[in-house]
């Protein structure tokens, strides 16, 4: 048969043994592994927390990944301590490229997990990068001293209890955008949908992080299927030029786990 | 190029090669992706009554020559997939509608409630409780589905059966009495994994479907066997990956082949394998009556 008909190494299951957990609030917390994968940022790995289910993380470096705790197998994960281990399959996917000499990461939530891991990496490619990051309230914001490591550091909460208030878009206007070659996006959908649209005439110059739900991760069964080109978010992205989310289902709806469509919020 | 067009179980093909069913089928605008990359038909997910989320991950396990899949039927129900199936439909291959249900009266009323260019029924899952294979080893059970769909519905009915049998034969011999128009052979073969680190079966439902590679010589006998008492066309599934596999299929007996696994890499698979096997047939100076069911023929 075909070489890489049946996915890579990359597709079988390893066995991570966590080395230390990383309080980075309430709510979120990072997980470094012993051995150190290689991905690339904007690649993730599917997580499979033994006896409850199989999850897509992205890595926030080259041996880790920070998880927001918001439903059954994120709060499962947080059960885990150093010594424990997880199946994981993974590097999978294609990251973001990196595109010019001054760039700007804008996240959201925990959304910055893959950005910071990106501009670990521009920063070694001799880069200049610009973070805007935006979080509910202050007790939320994670990675923020990472980011500020790399370079200029915006930061907003909706309530104003720390930085700018507002969403991300209010930090925006604080961005010469004209300065930027490339700008890359990973949050929540409608925050991406929002800094997209105000930046549509530069869609061709912004990677988005995206997610849909997945659940084989090797482009077979059609869970993470994107309107209307049928993109499989799971191979063929995560990350998508924003050009290719224009005009579809991105920002409007998305499909659960039965395929039913639903609302893209969260 | 040579022609490979023709029509099978009713259906006229561009090519002898589908896209099987559950494959990237969840949606109408991936249905449309493997007919505008060349698929000569698209089959779509399994739909049934209710909506289904499937089972919890991991819902895959990916081996050396093969992929052992327990999804566990997720679908929005056949009330969400109109719409899907209406986008499929505007590529440039006809659509066919996979269906499931626990008895006649169920996928009855799926079938009457679509609208496809023919449908597929699955009697073959073997990992959803009361479904799919569960009820597709009894070959009565395989005649009054079948006879029950084909009352409801003006277009072709094909019946996909599970290997999981001592003698696939016997369900071919059913569907055909039921008046399928094509059996499609086969459905994945029962299978497990377990992690040796910490002894978990891997997959979320603990056991699942063995596809890919390592499952296609399992499929080209059940076709050969199949062929070898059936007037209605076999349509060959498992292991196909290029254009010798779908030519083996062929000369087993398969009057078209359906493909799955394979995408994995990628949609090119489609016209790879009709270009592989147009420029063997123009090689051999074949024609495609010629091909089908040649092993046969060669051992009479
Ligand atoms: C490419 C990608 C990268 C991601 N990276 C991160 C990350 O770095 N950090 C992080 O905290 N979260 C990340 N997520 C989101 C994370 O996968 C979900 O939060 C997680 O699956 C929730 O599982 P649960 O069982 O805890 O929640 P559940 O209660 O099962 O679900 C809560 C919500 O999580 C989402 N979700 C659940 N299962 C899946 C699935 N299999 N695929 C996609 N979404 C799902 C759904 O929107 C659901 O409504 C990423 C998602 C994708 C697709
Ligand atoms: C991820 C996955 C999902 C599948 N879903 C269905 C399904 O919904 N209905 C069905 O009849 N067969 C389903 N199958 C079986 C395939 O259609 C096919 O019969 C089998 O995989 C063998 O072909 P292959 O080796 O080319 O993959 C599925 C197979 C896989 C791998
Ligand atoms: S998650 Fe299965 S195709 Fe992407």
């Amino acid at each position: 048969m075909r070489e890489g008909a049946i996915g890579g190494t990359a597709a079988r299951a390893t066995d991570g043994v966590i080395k230390e957990v990383i309080v980075e609030s309430d709510a979120v917390r990072t997980f470094c592994f012993q051995e150190p994968h290689s991905p690339w940022p904007g690649q993730y790995m599917m997580v499979w927390v033994r006896g409850v289910d199989e999850i897509p993380m992205s890595f926030s470096g080259p041996d880790r990944m920070t998880v927001h705790a918001v439903g059954e197998a994120t709060r499962a994960l947080f059960d885990l301590q150093a010594g424990d281990a997880l199946g994981l399959r993974g590097p999978l996917g294609n990251g973001f490229s990196l595109v010019g000499e001054k760039i700007l990461l804008v996240g959201g939530g925990v959304g910055v997990a893959p950005l910071a891991f990106l501009g670990d990496e521009a920063r070694k490619a001799g880069m200049e990068v610009t973070s805007l990051i935006g979080f509910r309230t202050a007790s939320d914001v994670v990675l923020k001293s990472r980011l500020e490591g790399l370079g200029e550091l915006i930061l907003t909460t909706d309530d104003g209890s720390a930085g700018v208030k507002g969403f991300v878009s209010a930090g925006l206007a604080k961005v010469d955008l004209e300065e930027v070659d490339q700008i890359y996006l990973c949050g929540p959908e409608l925050m991406m949908w929002d800094v997209i649209n105000r930046c549509r005439s530069r869609a061709d110059r912004i990677q988005a992080c995206i997610n849909r739900y997945f659940k084989c991760a090797v482009g077979v069964c059609g869970s993470c299927c994107l309107d209307p080109e049928g993109i499989r978010v799971c191979a063929e992205g995560p990350v998508i030029t924003a050009e290719r989310l224009l005009e579809g289902e991105f920002g409007r709806y998305r499909r659960g786990p039965s395929g039913s469509i639903g609302s893209c919020q969260g | 190029m040579r022609s490979l067009s023709g029509n099978v179980g009713g259906l006229d093909l561009q090519i002898p090669v589908i896209l099987a069913a559950g494959i990237l089928g969840t949606t109408g605008a991936s249905l449309r992706r493997a007919a505008l990359a060349g698929a000569g038909a698209v089959v779509t997910k399994s739909v049934g009554l209710l909506p289904r989320d499937g089972h919890p991950g991991p819902t895959v396990v990916v081996l050396e020559d093969g992929l052992i899949n327990a999804m566990g039927l997720p679908n929005p129900s056949f009330r969400g997939f109109q719409e899907e199936i209406d986008v499929g439909r505007t590529g440039p291959a006809p659509v066919v509608a996979s269906i499931f249900g626990s008895g006649s009266e169920e996928f009855a009323e799926v079938a009457r409630s679509l609208k496809a260019d023919a449908f597929e029924l699955n009697l073959s899952c073997p990992h959803a409780e009361g479904l799919g294979a569960e009820i597709g080893c009894q070959p009565d059970n395989v005649e009054q589905i079948t006879r029950a769909v084909k009352r409801s519905v003006d277009v072709p009915v094909w019946v996909k059966l599970t290997p999981n049998v001592s003698d696939i034969r016997a369900l071919g011999l059913a569907a055909q009495e039921g008046g399928a128009d094509a059996v499609v052979a086969i459905n994945t073969l029962r299978a497990m994994a377990i992690d040796i680190q910490s002894g978990y079966p891997i997959l979320g439902n603990s056991f699942g479907g063995l596809s890919g590679p390592a499952i296609k010589p399992v499929a080209v006998k059940a076709v050969y066997d199949l062929s070898g008492v059936l007037e209605i066309p076999v349509i060959g599934v498992g292991g196909i990956s290029d254009w010798q596999d779908a030519v083996e299929m062929m000369m087993a007996g398969a009057s078209a082949v359906q493909v799955g696994t394979a995408l994995m890499g990628g949609y090119g698979v489609f016209q790879e394998i009709a270009r592989g096997i147009a420029s063997h047939l123009d090689r051999k100076g074949w024609t495609m009556e010629e091909l089908v069911g040649l092993a046969r023929r060669r051992v009479a």
